[in-house]
């Protein structure tokens, strides 16, 4: 048995992306904060976050605020709660201002200021075309905003708990107390005593078979709150990224559109301009990436396969502008300036170059819309009456606030860390001046140390690997872009399986130091229930909005639907569906034609 | 296609010395990956290998390895390229070189991490911001100057394939200079003086001895003996 050692701070913040560090930015000024992450803080998903983070600069054209926030209660197919909207978009320039004085190398207009480009969703509010609002440095934005902030954590010497992979929330009542890390390295429990705790661990995309996720992103902090009695929040509302590449999942920016490129289908058809005839190609994701899907089951994929081509080769992209009345032109070497990555990633995974040839594309398991419940102060919420838990943070693609509600709009994900990051930290640190900090439980890690003792010594001899392939492929057939009645509840009764022979997963790697197996077979655990309670809640959810599409209910009903999803946890495999309200303001629900 | 995997292994809880693990991999695709492989190795024959990896395609810096005696990023790595068309290939995989192995794959990057630190690796500028709230300006000149080096993700290639790293692990090494070289030419920047007393030191840029292993090694695609020369004209010019 590992020993446990004990650590004591005001607030420990669980996870080093964007969100992790900007709250640890700010809520390390007033309060003694550590930073637990199970990766290099750099390692960071945020770092793959490419096109760009929306905020209304107006450097390029005229653009506000407003206009940012009816783009996004839109593009959430109205779920989004308008009051956090609001603060999103008002919030977001500040913080992009704040981002380029903390020395983030955006890119230039030729007048000096941040560079701004085009992308899906984000228009122009009374012509409806679309805006440049998304802030971008190449198509690596994510990357900087992730080096950025950790560089100034650096400079405001943050504690960093590097390589320590936190397993557990510890909550007593309606009080939390810290948490319980495991220190990869060494494999010792460490138990982090404090008055507050932050989630910001990120998504859970591995949960499907083609994903733009990373291996690390198995949604811990997420899986730890639904076990410790935190309900979860519209997690039916799964974000599939029109533009994977074909078969791997990675991500193809959106930015790709914003530049200009076209979506052509096996006839050679531009098709969007069916599906969305104002903005075509810019549409929302979930637009996007439901098309693609209708025009591969007509029968127009491309070479008869489940794909279509994303072109941004300059004779097409120019000819499409001509088609269009628009004066722009770009050329090969706009495309190797703004989308170095992009062509970096196709000419390593594909040998395709994308400045001569159109990329084969696919819908990729990208985002979560739901998550941990929390305010617009980033604290967590615990039921419908918007019950704080004292102490309990969440920010980042871990916590649903609720500013995406059924589809997020593209950049609004790094504009989602660093508003809410931000907001989160301010509060945690007023929360910690005043919070006393309480005692630790007996035995405070010995229920999570049991579990992993559990695993360790499992005689079972059932493989991991199996369990976790066939979790992606129910998933990927049941709860995709389109799912019906039978298609979730096949998928929730083969969960149910699949939960019983997790317990039965055996592990080769009994030892201590840098054991990843034993933490990967945790991890599935994780995914499992996220999983299922993503199945349990669309199922439930008799209606089309945005990231859920229904087949067997083709319509939005805003008369019975309006309304969030809670799914609480009552026992193994027994979960309990409650409702919200959405939270309404000046845009009134409308029918959403791009 | 076939693979033998030949794997430089190292559990601490149970080996004096390291040693080479042989794999066979049956119906390997010229397309896959060195991690996709490594990740096979893993899941379907020994569990307790150990490395690290996450996001699987090139962003993270989690998995540089030593591939077949040059490093590169596992998830970046085609057998295509390692391979010479024939039906069956070898492949040779160890940890990066001059930092401590704690199992398996996985190294020490404390070290690393610390030379990286060391250079003062943030954005100094004490000067009040614009007064009317907005943003810095910065001509795309200026911003260009200093493009090549913000694409740094920390993995490590360049300074362990660093002969001058190898012999004295005191050297900054590459890493941590092209963070140097990203404030010292960014014109919004104004912690030069202190970046290079750092970078100038004896253990700065003089022990670069410019044999590229650097530049060839770097999954980005970084020139990063250039990014060298660069600061060390500007030690030896005072000019930027």
């Amino acid at each position: 048995m590992a020993t446990v050692k004990t650590h004591t701070f005001d607030a420990v913040i669980v996870g080093a992306g964007g969100a992790g560090l900007m709250a640890a930015l700010y809520a390390s000024r007033n309060a003694n904060v550590a930073v637990l992450s199970k990766l290099y803080p750099t390692r960071s998903h945020t770092g793959a976050a490419q096109g760009g983070v929306g905020a209304a600069l107006g450097n390029m054209e005229e653009d506000h605020w407003e206009w940012h926030a009816f783009d996004t209660v839109k593009g959430s197919d109205y779920l989004a709660d308008q009051d956090a909207v609001d603060i999103l978009c008002q919030d977001a320039i500040d913080v992009v201002i704040e981002m380029e004085h903390m020395g983030l190398p955006f890119d230039r207009f030729p007048n000096g200021r941040i560079s701004q480009r085009r992308f899906g969703g984000h228009t122009n509010n009374e012509t409806k075309k679309p805006v440049t609002r998304a802030c971008h440095a190449a198509d690596r934005t994510g990357h900087m905003i992730l080096q950025t902030l950790y560089q100034q954590c650096i400079k405001n010497k943050v504690n960093f708990f590097d390589e320590y992979h936190v397993v557990d929330l510890i909550r007593v009542d309606d009080t939390v107390r810290g948490v319980v890390a495991i220190e990869i390295a060494t494999g010792d429990f460490h138990v982090f005593q404090s008055k507050a705790v932050m989630f910001a661990t990120g998504g859970w995309g591995r949960c499907w078979q083609v994903t733009s996720n990373a291996h690390s992103l198995t949604g811990d902090g997420a899986a730890i709150c639904l076990r410790r009695g935190i309900p979860m929040e519209d997690m039916e509302f799964f974000q599939f990224h029109p533009t994977g590449i074909f078969k791997l999942g990675i991500l193809i920016t959106e930015g790709v559109r914003g530049e200009g490129g076209v979506l052509i289908n096996g006839k050679g058809e531009r098709f969007m301009e069916k599906y969305a005839p104002t903005i075509k190609d810019l549409a929302s994701r979930d637009v996007v990436s439901r098309a693609i899907y209708l025009e591969v089951k007509a029968g127009n994929g491309v070479n008869g396969k489940n794909y279509v081509h994303l072109d941004i080769t300059p004779d097409t992209v120019n000819h499409y502008f001509e088609k269009d009345g628009e004066k722009r032109r770009i050329t090969r070497e706009d495309i190797e300036a703004k989308l170095p990555d992009i062509a970096d990633f196709t000419r390593t995974y594909l040998g395709i170059d994308p400045v001569q040839e159109p990329m084969p594309v696919q819908p990729t398991a990208h985002y979560a819309m739901g998550g941990i419940p929390t305010d617009v102060e980033g604290r967590v919420i615990l039921d419908a009456a918007n019950t704080v838990l004292p102490g309990l943070y969440a920010a980042g693609e871990a916590a649903c606030v609720s500013v995406h509600g059924a589809n997020r709009l593209g950049t609004n994900s790094l504009t989602d860390l660093v508003v809410f990051g931000r907001r989160a930290g301010k509060h945690m640190a007023e929360f910690c001046q005043e919070a006393e900090l309480l005692p630790l439980p007996a035995n405070a890690a010995a229920e999570v140390i049991a579990e992993f003792e559990r695993i360790r010594h499992n005689q079972g001899s059932v493989k991991m690997f199996d369990v976790r392939n066939r979790m992606q492929t129910t998933m990927t057939e049941g709860v995709s872009v389109f799912r019906t009645d039978e298609t979730i509840s096949t998928a929730v009764s083969q969960l149910q399986e699949l939960r019983a022979e997790y317990q039965n997963v055996g592990v080769q790697d009994k030892g201590n130091i840098f054991n990843s197996e034993l933490l990967e077979a945790w991890e599935l655990g994780c995914l499992l229930e996220l999983a299922e309670v993503t199945a349990v809640s669309a199922l439930a959810r008799q209606e089309s909005r945005g990231g859920h599409a229904r087949d067997d209910f083709p319509e939005r009903d805003d008369a019975a639907w309006l309304k969030h999803t809670l799914c609480h946890k009552v026992g193994e495999g027994e979960y309990q569906l409650d409702y919200k309200p959405v939270t309404l303001g000046r845009y009134e629900p409308k029918p959403r034609v791009y | 296609m076939q693979v033998n995997l030949r794997i430089r292994r190292f559990n601490p809880e149970k080996d004096s010395k390291a040693w080479w693990g042989d794999y066979t991999l049956d119906d390997v695709s010229r397309n896959d990956t060195v991690l996709d492989l490594l990740n096979r190795v893993k899941w379907e024959i020994d569990g307790t290998l150990a490395l690290r990896r996450s996001c699987a395609h090139g962003v993270c810096g989690s998995d540089a390895l030593r591939i077949n005696g040059a490093n590169a990023l596992a998830c970046k790595t085609l057998v295509s390229r390692l391979s010479s068309g024939a039906a069956t290939a070898a492949i040779q995989i160890e940890p990066i070189l001059g930092l401590r192995v704690i199992k398996d794959l996985i190294v020490d990057m404390e070290p690393f991490m610390d030379h990286y630190r060391s250079v003062l690796p943030y954005f100094i500028n004490d000067s009040p911001p614009p007064a009317d709230g907005r943003e810095r300006l910065q001509s795309q000149e200026d911003r260009a100057r200093f493009d090549d080096t913000t694409k740094c993700i920390l993995c490590a290639c360049c300074t362990t394939s660093c002969p001058s790293f190898w012999a004295n692990e005191k050297y900054v090494g590459p890493a941590a200079i092209v963070q140097a070289h990203r404030f010292i030419y960014d014109s919004r920047d104004e912690g030069a003086a202190d970046r290079l007393k750092v970078v100038g030191d004896t253990f700065g840029v003089w022990r670069c001895r410019t044999n590229f292993n650097c530049t060839s090694a770097c999954p980005r695609e970084i020139e990063v003996t250039k990014a060298i020369a660069e600061v060390k004209k500007v030690l030896a010019t005072g000019e930027i």
